[in-house]
């Protein structure tokens, strides 16, 4: 078995052209080889030194959040806390300070579980993956790349390089709850992201995607009747509803999936609530878990 | 066992000190710092990412050393609990930790003390909540953690 470091992208991508896997934290790779899940590959290139990866460029239209930006710079940087807020909610719940450190966006995305924290948050906010190889990059939809619990449908020679999310407009608001027994080294046991902006007090538009209770992060359909409306108290329990059903939970021995499909509705109205507020002004620190008591309380 | 065609020729810098060690790529940093480098102050309980006795600073930043590749630490600055004390003059969260009454059985302290180390580096006024999140990857199973954050919030005012 071999690591190199790698010090540029044409590093990486030389070397899984040749058949090395990426490291990026070892969060995942390193902890579930330790755990049996599976024995590390035999070539491994080590990407958490290229700079390149750690770049969050906002842009006039979309910003590009480089793969390798840790937990720890999500739940921080102003760029992703003032703009997609959804997404340092989520980063902020990740594991301990020292899972935050090291483990990346690209690591959580790429690593395909559907309990993800940085999943949902991603699809609501429209982000795209960029795949790149010797060939070029490419952009797919998130949607496209995630194929079931632990899979994608990534080549082996490509690397993510970056998610490349829109700019969301004036008027709009992210967040992401998730139910925890405890505050820290947890996984979700279920929940939700949304995104929401506003005209006014009406809905321009809403999406809310779904943690732990599909093989992928899954987006609601069907909320399209909420546009155009205030997201009053029946608007929010028909995004409980709709979240409730179109959720699809295994039990396991953390959850039954009764309990998981009660509690996704929960956390769906949650989610979107906060979204609400934020798209209308009001500051909700992150997290939000933290700020509502949503979560696990101390 | 250790196939000599798998060892790295590696040098890792540990407290300072440049160590070079052939090891295997899959050996976890905890491991080769104890092992072959004889620092045992670094503990290994869980050996799994849960327990955070095996918590050591890369580049000033705490991670679990037992599940860290070890290869991928070089060309980077490890500090291990060895490194906190001057001499014989104990770092003051470890004077602290001490006098609050915060070590029991002890296995967990080392970690403690660098999570604490890297929280009070990069917060020197923390608040209650914030000293719980700093230590929140680290578990005691004896002294109920009161005392923990006493002396963390402790040393916090000495160093201010
Ligand atoms: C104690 C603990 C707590 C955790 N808590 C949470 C939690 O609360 N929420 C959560 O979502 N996750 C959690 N995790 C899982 C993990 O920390 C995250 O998924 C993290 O984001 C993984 O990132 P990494 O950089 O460490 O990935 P790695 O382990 O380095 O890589 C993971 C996988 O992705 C591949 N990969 C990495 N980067 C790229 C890239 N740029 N392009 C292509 N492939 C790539 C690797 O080859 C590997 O297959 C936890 C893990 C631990 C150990
Ligand atoms: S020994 Fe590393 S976290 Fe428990
Ligand atoms: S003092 Fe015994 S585990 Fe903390």
């Amino acid at each position: 078995m071999t690591l190199t470091i790698a010090s540029s992208i044409d590093d990486i991508i030389a070397a899984l052209a040749a058949g090395a896997r990426p490291i990026a934290g070892g969060t995942d790779l390193v902890v579930g080889s330790r755990q049996g899940k599976g024995s590390l590959p035999d070539s491994l290139i080590a990407i958490d030194r290229v700079e390149a990866l750690g770049v969050i460029d906002r842009g006039d239209a979309e910003t590009r959040l480089g793969a390798g930006v840790t937990h720890a710079r999500l739940m921080t940087e102003p760029t992703i806390v003032d703009h997609f807020t959804a997404i340092a909610d989520a980063a902020a719940l990740v594991g301990s300070p020292a899972t935050r450190n090291v483990g990346t966006v690209g690591g959580n995305v790429m690593n395909g579980s559907p309990a993800m924290d940085t999943g949902s948050p991603l699809v609501v906010l429209g982000a795209q993956a960029e795949l790149t190889n010797a060939s070029g990059s490419r952009l797919v939809s998130l949607d496209e790349l995630w194929v079931g619990p632990g899979t994608t449908s990534a080549a082996p020679d490509e690397l993510c390089t970056a998610l490349v999310i829109p700019n969301m407009g004036e008027g709009g608001g992210s967040a992401y709850v998730r139910l925890e027994y405890r505050r820290a080294m947890e996984i979700a046991i279920v929940g939700a992201a949304a995104a929401v902006t506003l005209d006014g007090d009406n809905v321009r538009s809403i999406r809310v995607a779904l943690t732990a209770v599909a093989p992928t992060i899954l987006e609601v359909t069907g909320l399209d009747d909420l546009v155009g409306k205030p997201l009053d108290d029946d608007a929010l329990s028909a995004v409980a509803a709709a979240a409730s059903e179109q959720a699809s939970p295994i039990s396991d021995l953390r959850a039954s999936d009764r309990y998981r499909r009660h509690t996704i509705g929960v956390m769906a109205r949650r989610a979107a609530d906060a979204a609400a507020r934020r798209a209308s002004g009001e500051d909700i620190s992150v997290p939000v878990n933290r700020a509502l008591g949503v979560g696990a309380t101390a | 066992m250790s196939n000599t065609s798998n060892l790295n020729a590696v040098e890792l810098t540990v407290n300072g000190v440049p160590y070079p060690v052939a090891i295997e790529t899959s050996r976890n940093l905890s491991g080769v710092l104890r092992d072959e480098l004889g620092l045992t102050g670094t503990k290994e309980g869980c050996d799994d990412c849960e327990c955070g006795a095996c918590m050591v600073l890369l580049d000033g930043q705490p991670i679990n050393s037992c599940s860290y590749l070890a290869v991928q630490a070089q060309g980077r600055e490890i500090t291990t609990v060895e490194g906190l004390a001057e001499g014989d003059d104990l770092h003051p969260l470890q004077r602290n930790i001490l006098a609050a009454g915060g070590v029991q059985c002890g296995f967990c302290t080392p970690g403690m003390l660098m999570s604490a180390t890297a929280l009070l580096e990069r917060n020197p006024d923390p608040s209650q909540d914030e000293i719980k999140i700093g230590l929140s990857g680290n578990l005691c199973r004896c002294t109920g953690y009161a005392k923990i954050l006493d002396a963390v919030s402790n040393t916090a005012v000495e160093l201010r």
